[in-house]
């Protein structure tokens, strides 16, 4: 029930962002969701694709240095306390969020969010044995 | 294996006495021949046949980078035109190069010199040897060259560049030796990575690596990502090229220097007051046998120490360090002397950190900075932030504990610190500019 994401080194000089992106569009690769952490030196930018390994080979030709990270795709309800409750599941488990970012489509009536576990088989186990859905990688790439 | 056992075993009171007269000797030809040499042994008042003793070199003034230049391009020859046989010179990054001219025997004592070396590094007769130094004014190519042949090593002169091609003819002619500078070994292996090809499994046996300073951890790496014994090599156009000094591959520790030949010395860079053995300093070499340039207490520049203890290889010439240096590629950073090598061995140490940096010398507001660019691979990269930041906070931190000085660290993609294939181009520094 893991959603692989892509990361991307990318060092703060101007257009760097932009070359990353057009190689992926130029292979017809595309991005579903993303976020961007950044310094003042550098960023990581961290993408769900349609296409992961294509994606990773034609980052890779490009010289960029790319990692694959596990993520939990998580359908979260479009109403207060909709993240809330869901986030006081997982501290009550011990279960520690890196990062999160949400996905700009919704699925029906909620939003899907990505999230970044310490521990990811344990935030997979709160997470259904509390009745919260995820959603399996095939669906979100082509979400 | 001793391609000269005669002299490379020679016992040490022996090689003592036959550097005294081979001394001597060069000294009054030098005195007789060389203008710049009476007027510098005037100088210091002194003559030839006061040099009774080894020691008394050490009254003799030193000769300098700048006299080659201020001689060029034929002053300090020794013999007149008709005997050279060759010339060559080295690259000159300011102004004029210096120029070196050889006699029949010069060359021939090369040759010599660069067969021994080769025999140290376990290289003999059956060896294919993939000569990648440069061919050309460079010393380094045809030196190498000329050594192989004396050898009766077949060697493939194959020069720099071009490297899918090295890479090509090495795997379809069997090379079993590499002959270039560290940098580019590391660079073809990376070459060859990426085109698939597997470089471990070609027939290379070692590699005969010189003509820039590199690190123990850089040895690793090379014998790892080649398969291959890396031995160092020493030497430099003035005095007479690759064939120098060279490391023997059964210590593979410290380069030995051919005594019969040279003698070397070591002295403070600050003070020229020569040190006692064993204490690390500037290299001073003086050449006992050359005809056409000789050198008399030409000073280096290479930082290093002599090894006086017995080797178990069986020779009896002794041994330099591995250069920790450059006095002139010391950069003074807030008046902290920093080599390149120490900022490198504290990225070697770090796992996963590739030997990529670059360093970035700069002066803001009259005060030194020091920026230290090191390529993020994926051995050390992942999703997050925090490891990246801590990975460069650790660089800082050791750097400070090693050197005592702060400096910048900063994280840059892959192959954006240019690749070279020769010299490693390591150190930026605007602050001339």
């Amino acid at each position: 029930m893991k959603v692989q994401q892509i990361s991307i080194f990318i060092e703060n000089i101007p257009g760097r962002l932009a070359e990353a992106t057009k190689v992926l569009g130029d292979a017809g690769v595309n991005i579903r969701a993303l976020s961007l952490a950044d310094t003042s030196d550098f960023g990581v930018l961290r993408l769900i694709v349609d296409k992961n390994d294509l994606a990773k080979q034609v980052l890779a030709e490009h010289d960029f240095t790319v990692s694959k990270t596990d993520v939990v795709a998580v359908e979260v309800p479009d109403r207060p306390a909709g993240l809330a409750d869901i986030l006081q599941e997982l501290d009550a488990a011990g279960i520690t969020v890196e990062y999160l970012y949400a996905f700009v489509e919704r699925l029906g009536d909620n939003a899907v969010i990505i999230f970044r576990f310490d521990n990811v088989d344990g935030a997979v186990k709160t997470l259904r044995d509390k009745g919260i859905k995820i959603l399996p990688g095939e669906s979100v790439y082509n979400l | 294996m001793l391609w000269n056992e005669e002299f490379e075993t020679l016992p040490r009171e022996a090689l003592e006495s036959l550097q005294l007269k081979r001394l001597q000797h060069t000294l009054e030809r030098v005195y007789a021949t060389v203008p710049f040499y009476r007027q510098a042994f005037q100088k210091a008042g002194t003559t030839p046949d006061q040099i009774k003793t080894l020691a008394d070199l050490q009254r003799i003034p030193f000769t300098l980078k700048q006299d080659m230049r201020d001689n060029y391009p034929y002053g300090l020859f020794a013999v007149p035109l008709e005997r050279i046989v060759r010339i060559h010179a080295s690259s000159g990054t300011t102004g004029k190069p210096t120029v070196v001219g050889y006699t029949r025997r010069d060359i021939e004592i090369w040759s010599e010199l660069m067969a021994r070396s080769f025999g140290a590094a376990g290289v003999g007769r059956g060896d294919v040897i993939h000569n990648a130094y440069g061919y050309g004014l460079f010393t380094g190519g045809l030196g190498a060259h000329y050594g192989a042949e004396k050898l009766g090593a077949a060697v493939i002169p194959m020069s720099g560049g071009n490297s899918k091609k090295q890479i090509m003819i090495m795997q379809d002619f069997g090379s079993t030796v590499l002959t270039c500078t560290p940098s580019y070994s590391l660079y073809l292996a990376e070459i060859a990575a990426e085109q698939d090809i597997d470089i471990k499994s070609f027939p290379l046996r070692v590699g005969i690596l010189g003509a820039e300073p590199w690190s123990e951890s850089i040895r690793g790496e090379i014998e790892e990502k080649l398969n291959i014994k890396a031995i160092d090599i020493y030497g430099l156009s003035e005095i007479l090229g690759p064939g120098v000094a060279i490391e023997c591959i059964e210590e593979q520790h410290g380069l030995h220097i051919w005594e019969d030949h040279f003698i070397a010395e070591i002295i403070n860079p600050d003070t020229g007051e020569v040190l006692p053995p064993g204490e690390q300093g500037e290299l001073v070499i003086t050449t006992i046998t050359k005809e056409g340039i000789p050198m008399i207490r030409y000073r280096t520049r290479d930082i290093t120490r002599l090894i006086v203890e017995p080797c178990r290889c069986g020779r009896t010439h002794r041994r330099l360090e591995r250069m920790s240096g450059r006095s002139d590629d010391m950069l003074i950073i807030r008046g902290v002397n920093v080599f390149p090598s120490q900022i490198e061995s504290v990225l070697m140490s770090i796992e996963g950190v590739e030997p990529h940096y670059q360093l970035i010398v700069d002066r803001e507001e009259n005060l030194d900075t020091l920026e230290v660019q090191v390529e993020v691979n994926e051995g050390i990269f992942s999703d997050a932030i925090k490891p990246l930041q801590d990975l460069a906070a650790r660089i800082r931190k050791e750097i400070k504990e090693l050197l005592g000085i702060t400096c910048k660290v900063r994280l840059v993609e892959p192959k954006t610190i240019t690749r070279s294939e020769g010299k490693a181009k390591r150190v930026i520094d605007n602050r001339s500019k």
